[in-house]
């Protein structure tokens, strides 16, 4: 399968940091692909050297075998939803969509500004300005924006960041929907690991402008290359340099049945009631402190084993420990 | 809070109805009287005045204002746009750009009318530079035209026309020109598309900002002009002074008032926010 | 883009720039007539031993100073009160003096002032000339002081109040002293455009009552002569440092 997108050790250097340093990166066609990690990490810089509004300081940007490195982002074949849209107050919906095909000079642009507007669901509001719109269909508006001119990859800038959270779950499925129906790559950007872990294909984790992993969702979040993977991905306990999620991590009262297992002695130090489950944390003799996730079935069955200042033992399966 | 109000008001509302609205009162009557025997005015009441402004000859000096005025905004509008887009755009020293724009106003207005007669009579610096590096023979007539009010009223009031619009396109989105260029908009199309539309407002305001003062323009025309291009504000200060026709003088103050007024209520419609 | 902007942008600014530096320039000509015959300060001297011109400048001087006492307060004053509660019609006459020509404004001043004084027997002079000034800076401060009480915190007043102050105290300890600034540069606004008004001025002032715009738009009219030149520089400076001193004070 042939690569949408390749960054060759791009660098962007600004005086004083590097917000971008080697990334290598390769996006191969129709996939979702995340880059996930914490705000100044480079993941929004990343995008706007693919886009073209900035022009990495080293290294080479290729698009579909081309090397786009120089060309505007008006030359590059990549179309950005940004993170507040960025709709034309002065035009409609309808005008909006049509922009991109208007500067391409097509002929019958119509046809394809409806089909737009319709695979995002907006068809009959394509008369309305932006400031008559809500955020969910604003976002519409700047997907459709970009899709009617098919680009090789779509670039989304947290595109989810500015919805409510119960809107942000269902565009979730439904960007995810979309890019099937569509077959674009789409490259999106976020600090939300939820949100990459439910929505991608594959997911490259970013820290300090470096990748410390690509892989699918399932690899980074059980077999996290490197601490900061780990950490960023899910909560960690870290008993003895040993790493372990808080779903692994088990409490029994009793040592006598976990012969086998690596076990340590510790005191219940509290208990947070989640709704769908329980986190009891403990802290070690060592100090370190272990959070557990308890189903609500476990907590009922052992009522009053988790209460504050009991003894409790901590243990886990050596197959989900995590070293680096 | 009551007593103190008044006390605090009271020199405004004396300000009101003795500097300001008694004197208008005033010029409303005397453009229904009679024209005095030895100047200022008489009775009987008559609409004589009224009736001597539709003759062609008025007719052509209101003319010439109204059409010096909007030639002046246009040129303001080319000439200022790119100056403050440059501005907008700047990434340093913006303070310093506006500065060097507003400077020149903050001098004295006769002084700036001064400088362009300095430059443009007969003896001035550009025919006596012009016939001394061989150029011309004689001198050109630069001054004492309506070309050369045209230019001094674009000189004095340029700065109006490029503050309001620096405002309105320093507060654009930079997002919405990326967006433009990412949809393949080259840099023209995204100025023709996107910049100028959303600069209206600021369009609005400067034009209301530079047509209004040129429409009462009297020392530009004045000087620059020198009795050859005759504005409305001219003609008002003719009446009241060498010709002493005072009640004619009012009417046409009234109508330069009313003039006045309709442009600043057609303007005002369409930026209200940025005149405020 | 870029490029031609800038080179745009310093083509505008010269035109901007280039009449008052070359003004300021010929104001140091030796010769009298505008060929550079070498660097002199003689118009200078001329301006500073003329005593029509001494006088002009005194009379000036006199009126700006009076006038903008009396607008800066009055200005002041009704900003502030606005300011707690408004009324359309000042508010809007203000704003409708701001954009009256000031040829209108002039000569309903004559008018006014030549109907009352067949009354009082009274003759056009300084007085008139400052009650005219008067008149038109009276918006402009207005405008200045609304534009800082537009950032000041009216809570403040009210805790003041809350600790004891009457009105009148509060706004004497509390919010004068917080626009202040904003005062101060509406006062040299009101200053600079007295001194520089030609227009309402040539029209209500008396036989003996000349001031400098006066006496510069007769040289002009006249003809050339540089000692409008060393004037015209020397206002050019005053002014310049004046407003630019305003406008510190206006975002201060």
């Amino acid at each position: 399968m042939s690569n949408s997108l390749e960054l060759r050790s791009v660098a962007k250097h600004y005086p004083g940091h590097a917000a971008v340093d080697g990334l290598s990166l390769q996006i191969p066609q129709g996939r979702f692909f995340s880059l996930l990690g914490p705000s100044g990490c480079g993941k929004t810089t990343t995008l706007r050297l693919i886009a073209g509004f900035e022009e990495p300081t080293a290294g080479e940007v290729w698009l579909s075998g081309a090397l786009v490195n120089g060309r505007r982002p008006y030359e590059r074949n990549v179309s950005t939803v940004f993170q507040n849209y960025a709709l034309f107050p002065h035009l409609t919906a309808y005008a909006n969509v049509e922009f991109g095909l208007r500067e391409q000079g097509l002929r019958d642009r119509a046809g394809r500004v409806l089909a737009a507007l319709e695979l995002v669901q907006l068809a009959g509001k394509e008369s309305r300005y932006p400031s008559q719109l809500s955020g969910g269909e604003r976002q519409r508006v700047a997907l459709a924006r970009s899709l009617v001119l098919e680009p090789e990859v779509l670039l989304l800038d947290e595109p989810l960041a500015a919805l409510d959270p119960h809107l942000r779950k269902q565009m979730r499925i439904e960007l995810k929907e979309l890019q099937r129906r569509v077959g674009i790559t789409f490259l999106f950007v976020t600090h939300d690991q939820e949100e990459a872990l439910s929505m991608s294909d594959s997911i490259a984790v970013m820290n300090q402008g470096r990748v410390e992993q690509v892989g699918t969702p399932e690899e980074v979040y059980l077999r996290p290359a490197t601490r900061f993977v780990a950490g960023f991905l899910g909560a960690m306990n870290w008993i003895n340099g040993v790493g372990l999620r808080p779903e692994t991590t088990r409490l029994a009262r009793e040592i006598g049945s976990l012969s086998g297992y690596p076990a340590r002695p510790a005191t219940i130090t509290r208990t947070v009631f989640l709704g769908n489950c329980l986190h009891v944390a403990a802290r070690l003799e060592t100090g370190e402190e272990a959070v557990a996730e308890v189903s609500r079935e476990e907590a009922r069955t052992n009522d009053g084993a988790y209460s504050v200042g009991q003894p409790i033992h901590v243990w886990w399966k050596h197959s989900d420990e995590m070293h680096f | 809070m009551n007593r103190l109000r008044f006390w605090f008001l009271l020199p405004a509302w004396l300000w009101l109805a003795l500097l300001f609205l008694a004197p208008l009162a005033i010029v409303c009557a005397y453009s229904l009287l009679s024209r005095g025997t030895y100047g200022g005015v008489e009775l009987p009441w008559t609409w004589e005045s009224y009736r001597r402004l539709i003759d062609p000859l008025y007719g052509t000096i209101l003319l010439r204002s109204i059409a010096l005025s909007a030639a002046a905004t246009a040129i303001c509008l080319v000439m200022g746009f790119p100056l403050a887009l440059f501005i907008a755009r700047a990434t340093r020293r913006k303070n310093l750009y506006l500065y060097l724009v507003i400077l020149p106003f903050w001098t004295s207005f006769l002084v700036r009318t001064y400088a362009w007669m300095f430059l443009l009579r007969d003896t001035g610096l550009v025919n006596t530079a012009l016939i001394g590096l061989g150029f011309l023979r004689e001198p050109l007539p630069l001054l004492y035209n309506d070309g050369a009010v045209l230019l001094g009223l674009v000189y004095g009031f340029l700065p109006f026309m490029v503050l309001p619009l620096y405002a309105t396109l320093e507060r654009m989105d930079p997002a919405l020109l990326e967006a433009a260029a990412d949809l393949g908009a080259r840099p023209w199309s995204t100025l023709l598309r996107v910049i100028v539309p959303l600069a209206k407002p600021g369009v609005w305001a400067g034009t209301a900002l530079v047509f209004i003062p040129c429409l009462g323009a009297y020392l530009t025309p004045d000087l620059l002009g020198g009795g050859k291009s005759v504005m409305v504000g001219n003609l008002v200060q003719n009446q009241f002074t060498n010709a002493r026709d005072w009640p004619f003088g009012s009417a046409v103050s009234l109508i330069l008032m009313l003039i006045t007024l309709t442009a600043l209520a057609v303007f005002f419609q369409r930026a209200p926010k940025e005149l405020l | 883009m870029k490029r031609g902007l800038a080179v745009y942008a310093a083509a505008v600014y010269l035109f901007l720039h280039l009449p008052l530096a070359t003004l300021v320039l010929f104001s140091f000509n030796a010769s009298r007539f505008t060929l550079w015959e070498g660097f002199s300060l003689r118009w200078y001297h001329a301006v500073f031993t003329d005593p029509d011109m001494a006088d002009a400048m005194w009379n000036s001087i006199i009126i700006a100073i009076v006038s903008t006492l009396i607008s800066t307060v009055a200005g002041t004053l009704a900003a502030y009160a606005l300011w707690k509660r408004g009324s359309r019609l000042l508010s809007g006459s203000l704003y409708l003096s701001l954009v009256t020509p000031e040829i209108v404004t002039g000569i309903s001043l004559l008018a006014f002032f030549q109907w009352i004084f067949r009354w009082l027997g009274w003759h056009l002079g300084l007085h008139t000339v400052i009650l005219a000034h008067v008149s038109f800076s009276i918006a402009y401060v207005a405008i200045v002081v609304a534009a800082r009480l537009r950032t000041f915190d009216a809570s403040l007043e009210e805790a003041a109040m809350d600790l004891g102050a009457t009105e009148w105290r509060a706004f004497r300890r509390v919010t004068l002293p917080a626009i202040a600034p904003g005062i101060i540069a509406a006062g040299l606004l009101a200053l600079t455009i007295s001194f520089d008004d030609y227009v309402i001025t040539s029209l209500v002032a008396g036989v003996d009552s000349t001031t400098l715009p006066m006496v510069i738009y007769a040289m002009a009219r006249r003809g050339a002569n540089p000692s409008i030149n060393a004037i015209s520089a020397l206002i050019v400076v005053v002014f310049g440092a004046v407003i630019l001193v305003s406008e510190r004070l206006r975002e201060a």
